[in-house]
């Protein structure tokens, strides 16, 4: 049986691993191989690398952070963040990458997805969409709007239009933020979550919200999501993933065993 | 070991997790590649009918015609595994025919693309195998998979449940194919890696080199 993926997210910048606040505030938080090595030897089924660098020669230390962690790591790497056009994809995925995951650039440019599904494959194409609600919960039929940088751009587009129009394009896999919980550790926002697994036949991967291994639990179960992504209840060693995928477990969920599985 | 490199995408983390399984790895992007070499392995991701014309167009589609009709050790992943059949189903390609049956549309399927990780189940042992527990989690990443048919039953040397069940690893001879990503799968995955690489080496040691010269030296070193 398919097992439920479980995803740390490590934000990087400079070559190093970092965590702040709406990309402020960084603090430096270790090498990322290294902490990638120490996720998938605590059964991390994935790991996820987003590139916040903003340095003019940011892409080409994480090119070799990406190299640096598949040497090591054996499980499958994810880069996302600035990823522009299918050179630069390529570039990535030369580095040891399996997928990369778009954000603004698909919204600016739709028809980036397709190149890049048709060069590379859909199963390496994943689109991550951000999302807000439209209006608070006395109005849960308004839905969801797409926003873009970090949230600070609204973009008109409905999210769950934008959804099946991204999975139409190519996408093999979406990854799904709810904004509104981004941060606050008030749980997945799992109506939104529902409202795209129902729509799009690929695979959606949760994010935004998690606090505790419930949460994760309700994104799968509440939410049909097939993955759940989380960044810092991971970090601040608040829970490991192995507290995370025995919930899993004990609540039906099929999860891989996390032990035996050093990358 | 030989990597083919026909410009298909993933052959850097399947080079680097044969260099940690022991292997010597080098990438074949010329016929001449197949060279002094004890195995191939053959990775892809995507599609068949690009991989296959990128195959005739780096000349490498015939070598590997004929190293598979010798009897020597290839690993085919993924892709590569599909590649070895008749034809694919996903976009109407003619691929290799090494094997006999097409590739089809996962059947029953709740969600595809089919990614993540997921038990292989053998139906006999095989040393490719060995040291792995059954029902062991390997990464998946695709839609399509090979079906022999049911003459060809003997090929199928393990089987996964994703709504139907589908053939997720084969073997007849120094031949073998399996849909997951072994590059991928962590500790099993490199387990898996290593016994290929052993293979190899045991069918090198009783090769002579290169091509089928019988030319007197010492065995290859593995991979």
């Amino acid at each position: 049986m398919l097992r439920v993926r479980i995803i740390p997210c490590l934000d990087v910048a400079r070559g190093r691993v970092v965590k702040g606040t709406r990309f402020v505030d960084l603090t430096d938080e270790g090498d990322p191989p290294e902490l990638a090595e120490r996720y998938a030897a605590e059964g991390a089924d994935e790991i996820v690398f987003l590139d916040i660098d903003a340095a003019p020669d940011g892409r080409a230390t994480l090119l070799d952070v990406v190299q640096r962690t598949a040497r090591r790591v054996f499980v499958p790497l994810t880069v996302g963040g600035g990823v522009r056009s299918v050179a630069e994809m390529r570039d990535v995925l030369r580095a040891g990458a399996d997928k990369v995951s778009f954000n603004t650039a698909a919204v600016r440019e739709p028809d980036l997805i397709r190149r890049c599904a048709r060069r590379f494959g859909s199963q390496a194409v994943v689109v991550a969409i951000d999302a807000r609600r439209r209006a608070g919960p006395a109005d849960p039929g308004a839905g969801w709007e797409v926003v873009v940088k970090g949230g600070r751009e609204p973009t008109g587009l409905d999210a769950i239009a934008w959804a099946a129009r991204a999975v139409g394009a190519g996408a093999g896999e979406l990854l799904v933020t709810s904004i509104d919980r981004d941060g606050t550790g008030e749980g997945f926002d799992t109506l939104l979550l529902r409202a795209i697994s129902d729509r799009v036949p690929v695979p959606v991967i949760a994010s935004g919200g998690a606090a505790g291994p419930g949460d994760f639990v309700a994104a799968v179960r509440d939410g049909g999501a097939s993955a759940v992504l989380a960044a810092s209840i991971f970090h601040r060693r608040r829970h490991a993933i192995g507290d995370v995928k025995a919930a899993m477990a004990a609540a039906g969920i099929p999860v891989r065993a996390a032990a035996g599985s050093v990358g | 070991m030989a990597v083919v490199d026909y410009g298909a995408g993933n052959l850097v983390s399947i080079a680097q997790a044969l260099t940690a399984a022991g292997a010597q790895v080098v990438l074949a992007r010329r016929p001449e590649g197949f060279a002094g070499v004890d195995a191939v392995v053959v990775p892809g991701v995507g599609a068949a009918g690009p991989a296959m014309a990128r195959l005739r167009r780096h000349r490498l589609d015939v070598p590997l015609l004929a190293w598979t009709a010798a009897g020597r050790p290839l690993l085919g992943i993924c892709l590569g595994l599909q590649l070895l059949f008749e034809g694919s189903d996903e976009d109407g390609a003619a691929t290799l025919g090494v094997l006999p049956g097409r590739t089809v549309r996962l059947a029953d399927a709740p969600r595809l693309p089919h990614i993540g990780w997921n038990q292989v189940e053998r139906r006999r042992a095989h040393p490719l195998f060995a040291g792995i527990g059954q029902g062991a989690d390997f990464y998946f990443v695709h839609s399509f998979a090979a079906a022999p048919p049911p003459e060809a039953d003997g090929l199928v040397l393990a089987e996964t449940a994703h709504g139907g069940r589908f053939v997720s690893a084969v073997a007849r001879g120094a031949l073998a194919g399996v849909q997951f990503h072994p590059e991928r799968s962590g500790r099993d995955g490199l387990r898996l890696l290593a016994n290929f690489v052993a293979l190899a080496g045991a069918a090198g040691a009783g090769h002579t080199g290169a091509g089928d010269q019988a030319e007197p030296g010492p065995p290859m070193a593995a991979g």
